[in-house]
């Protein structure tokens, strides 16, 4: 093997032709031993943070058409995060082919190519760098070994050009060298190529998908169609804990276009001819739901509570106990804390599932096609294999997707009808049984010396699942690691010269579903702990930028986030003072390896917290694509911003509400920032974390600005002026 | 069940389609999409909440989850796929090609029939203009670049065939 890739311990090529020869298709299985174990060793021996989505059983397919057409197909799932760009890009380099020549799509799971883990956690172009270079280099040489045997020339005096194998001026196509061919060689991995030969890496390469987009042909998970497809449509609960108890269907079964009610164990539902038919009829199911009608917001709010639950502490250094006794000076203390959140992503939930006799198709917008292809595999009770699952583009991901059980419930109707069902749930049914951010509660405390520095630090987080509430891996999960990362996730000390620190992660179970939303918990616990350092380096009586400064440590990822930090505070030319109604406020964090500073420019106008300007700094290591880290830099801070400033659902008499855009506020055209100015460092040479890391500092970010413009410091989200 | 369908005739880009409605209500954004596999215009809220389903009637920007398809008879409707083609994009395409703006792109083709009818009226709309009449929402927050586009858009004008220097 030429490169030693971190992880990766042995591997195997599968080859084989596509039926009547005329396609390659090649693929690769990485395994590792013991790899969840190992992970989360290290996990918790050195308090970092290697995301689980660094999947350890990544395989990537690629197939060269007679057309002289590459086709890549990704396991992992285009959200607009742009990595079917990305991985384009790397391809290209050892394939010697134009970036426009490869098409990625999505794998359906039949394809055998499937990530158990799924797309999440801002992992796939670095899980996926070294695995796609050596795929790409392999199908090279293979090309090159079969176009040898095709010229008669030894391999060696073949060269790989713009999408052909030359030998002097003859030359043969990738389709030319394909057609025909049978059996394939599996030649050894060749030595990888530097990476600053690659042509397509750090290039704003446009998204190859930005076309269908643009004319409306991009299919997404709602747009796929099957012929002789039927509408469905479940009656869900809009309230906390509901199950169902008993429905009522006579007056549904005798409306239009009602072609079966289905009646299960765990919901009912109804199949029409058009979608307008099965959501009337579903309304007019009269459903007796087992609910909790006591629930209120301070219900839960008293719950998640620092001090409640079972605490882990996730980061120790020296004695922050005995710190804080014994230290000289007062001990400084705040509480902070933010609100259920939804995703809200646009496209809703859904599925269309064509379930014959012994084979089952699905079709959805899904982050974990394998998790989710085994969810309807067990409930038709057929084999996993019997199920494919095919993903397409989603309209929003954002970790809503990470648990689409209820594609399980087409598929039900579907087999129950004989037809291909779809089944979509409504923006109410989608707000009121979202997989929320949970709310937390966070408390810290410090001391300053009498230098000006922190001389004990002690951060304590409370929230309910976010990686525990995660299906395919939940029990073990717990065993191995005991409290929930998600949950604490932005919650390490990244103040590494700070003598003694400690930070606690209280895990408590709350009576809705909580799980995954973009950063899990890094907007909020990074909202609590920058907004403290803010405070800190007031009351030191310090500029911000320095008194991180000073906190931070020498070694790379230190300098790497103090380089952010530096770049994000010049760019914006970063001042205390408020100048013609405008502040500013800085905040950094550093999630899954990359580091990122914000400052955010914040007025008030119309009685309204205005975000003017955010000024970013990111250090994702190599830039795969500047545009589109670019695009996920702005994407972020709009979306944190929008929690930051106006996002909270609530829970009134065990109703969780609201159930619409609008009242549930999220940011618009008029409150996004004016201006976005992005500074793109690389401080490492492989790709990092790119899809959510920019998420974290915006909160605090604007959280201080609001401070300097208002002498008062905001301890909620979402940020409100009093 | 027998039940009284209700034919009605559509103008959709120009071609004319012929639907037997079950139910009259029917609003016309599950016409095209159910009725005659026109996809391109997407459903987001149902409640004229969000703007997914944004085309033009006879110009007019409407949110068509909330628009009864019978309303629209005899008039012209334009969505997305009839906007601009790849060969001949609509200005506000092209602006969005040479701006990169979709990210997970299904709020986009709403986003960009609302763009298209504020130009209509307002050729070259202030930013004012753009925050009064673009309400609709996109998740992936794309608005910095769709702000630009818009403006990009009202440079390049009515004019289809006008070479544009690509971005970025
Ligand atoms: S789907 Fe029509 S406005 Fe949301
Ligand atoms: S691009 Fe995803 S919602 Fe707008």
């Amino acid at each position: 093997m030429a490169e030693k890739t971190k992880g990766i311990t042995r591997r195997k090529f599968v080859v084989r032709t596509l039926l009547g020869g005329t396609g390659l298709i090649i693929g690769t299985t990485y395994l590792l031993r013991n790899p969840l174990r190992r992970k989360f060793n290290a996990f918790i021996d050195t308090g970092d943070v290697p995301y689980i989505g660094e999947t350890d059983e990544p395989a990537l397919w690629f197939e060269v058409t007679p057309e002289n057409g590459i086709i890549l197909s990704s396991p992992k799932v285009e959200m607009g995060q742009g990595i079917f760009t990305g991985l384009a890009q790397i391809a290209a380099g050892e394939l010697d082919v134009d970036v426009q020549q490869i098409r990625v799509i999505h794998a359906p799971t039949a394809s055998g190519n499937v990530d158990d883990f799924g797309t999440g956690g801002s992992t796939t172009i670095r899980s996926l760098w070294p695995v796609l270079r050596s795929l790409s280099a392999t199908l090279r040489e293979m090309l090159k070994a079969e176009a040898a045997r095709k010229l008669g020339l030894p391999v060696s005096e073949l060269t790989t050009e713009a999408g052909r194998v030359w030998a002097g001026d003859r030359s043969l196509s990738y389709g030319e060298i394909v057609e025909g061919v049978q059996d394939w060689a599996s030649p050894d991995t060749p030595p990888l190529r530097e990476v600053g030969s690659y042509p397509f890496i750090g290039r704003p390469v446009p998204r190859n998908d930005l076309a269908d987009k643009v004319f409306g042909a991009a299919i997404f998970g709602m747009d796929a169609t099957l012929p002789d497809m039927l509408y469905g449509a479940v009656a869900r609960p809009s309230h906390i804990g509901a199950r169902l108890k008993s429905a009522d269907t006579s007056r549904a079964a005798s409306m239009a276009g009602v072609v079966r009610i289905c009646r299960e164990a765990d919901f009912v539902g109804v199949v029409a001819t058009s979608r307008m038919a099965a959501e009337n009829a579903k309304n007019a199911i009269e459903v007796d739901w087992d609910a909790d009608t006591g629930w209120q917001t301070r219900d839960i709010e008293e719950m998640i509570r620092v001090g409640n639950g079972t605490p882990y502490v996730i980061q120790k250094q020296g004695n922050a106990e005995r710190a804080f006794e014994t230290a000289p000076g007062e001990i400084i203390r705040a509480e902070f804390k933010t609100p259920i959140g939804a995703h809200a992503q646009l496209e809703p939930n859904g599925a269309l599932a064509w379930v014959e006799e012994d084979q089952a198709t699905v079709i959805l917008s899904t982050q974990v096609p394998g998790y989710t292809q085994e969810q309807v595999a067990r409930r038709l009770d057929l084999k996993k294999e019997q199920v494919n699952l095919i993903p397409t583009f989603l309209g929003g991901g954002f970790g809503r997707r990470l648990n689409t059980s209820h594609a399980v419930e087409a598929a039900v109707m579907s087999r129950a009808v004989g037809k291909p069902v779809k089944c979509y749930f409504n923006r109410q049914e989608e707000f009121q049984n979202d997989e929320f951010r949970p709310p937390s509660h966070m408390v810290v405390h410090a001391k300053l010396s009498d230098k000006g520095g922190i001389s004990a630090f002690e951060f304590n987080t409370s929230s309910g699942a976010v990686m525990h509430s995660f299906g395919p891996l939940p029990g073990m999960m717990r065993n191995l690691v005991g409290s929930d990362f998600g949950a604490w996730r932005g919650g390490l000390i990244q103040y590494g010269l700070i003598p003694d620190f400690k930070s606690v992660s209280w895990f408590v179970e709350l009576p809705f579903a909580t799980a995954t939303w973009r950063g899990l918990g890094l907007l909020t616990n990074t909202f609590a702990i920058e907004s403290f350092l803010d405070e800190l380096a007031r009351k030191a009586g310090r500029d911000p930028v320095g008194f991180r400064l000073m906190h931070i440590r020498d070694d790379a990822a230190g300098e790497r986030l103090k380089n952010v930090i530096r770049a994000a505070a010049e760019k914006a030319g970063y001042r205390d003072e408020v100048v013609g109604g405008t502040a500013m406020g800085l905040a950094a964090s550093t999630d899954a390896g990359s580091p990122a500073a914000h400052v955010a420019e914040v007025s008030i106008r119309d009685g309204e917290i205005r975000v003017e300007k955010v000024t970013c700094a990111f250090d994702p290591g190599l830039v795969i694509n500047p545009d589109l880290v670019r695009a996920q830099c702005e994407g972020n801070i709009i979306m944190g911003m929008s929690a930051a400033l106006y996002e909270e659902m609530h829970v009134e008499d065990g109703e969780l509400l609201p159930v619409i855009y609008g009242p549930y506020r999220m940011a618009q055209m008029k409150d996004g920032p004016r201006e976005i100015e992005v500074v793109l460092l690389q401080g490492d040479d492989a790709p990092g974390a790119v899809g959510e890391p920019p998420m974290g500092p915006i909160a605090a970010a604007i959280a201080n600005a609001v401070t300097r413009l208002t002498g008062k410091r905001p301890r909620q989200l979402p940020i409100r002026l009093s | 069940m027998n039940v009284q369908k209700q034919q009605i005739t559509l103008t959709v880009n120009g071609a004319d389609h012929q639907i037997a409605l079950e139910d009259t209500n029917t609003p016309l954004l599950w016409v095209l999409r159910d009725y005659l596999g026109i996809m391109g215009t997407k459903f987001g809220c149902g409640k004229a909440a969000c703007g997914a389903c944004t085309l033009h009637v006879d110009k007019e920007a409407v949110r068509s989850c909330t628009y009864p398809a019978r309303l629209a008879e005899g008039k012209q409707i334009t969505t997305i796929e009839g906007l601009g083609s790849r060969e001949e994009p609509h200005p506000v395409q092209r602006a969005w090609m040479a701006e990169v703006v979709p990210q997970c792109g299904y709020c986009q083709p709403g986003f960009m029939m609302a763009a298209a009818a504020l130009l209509e009226k307002v050729p070259e709309p202030t930013d004012a203009d753009i925050d009064q009449n673009i309400t609709n929402i996109c998740r992936c927050g794309t608005y910095y670049r769709m702000r630009k586009a818009i403006h990009r858009a009202a440079a390049i004008g009515g004019t289809r065939e006008e070479p544009l220097a690509e971005t970025p």
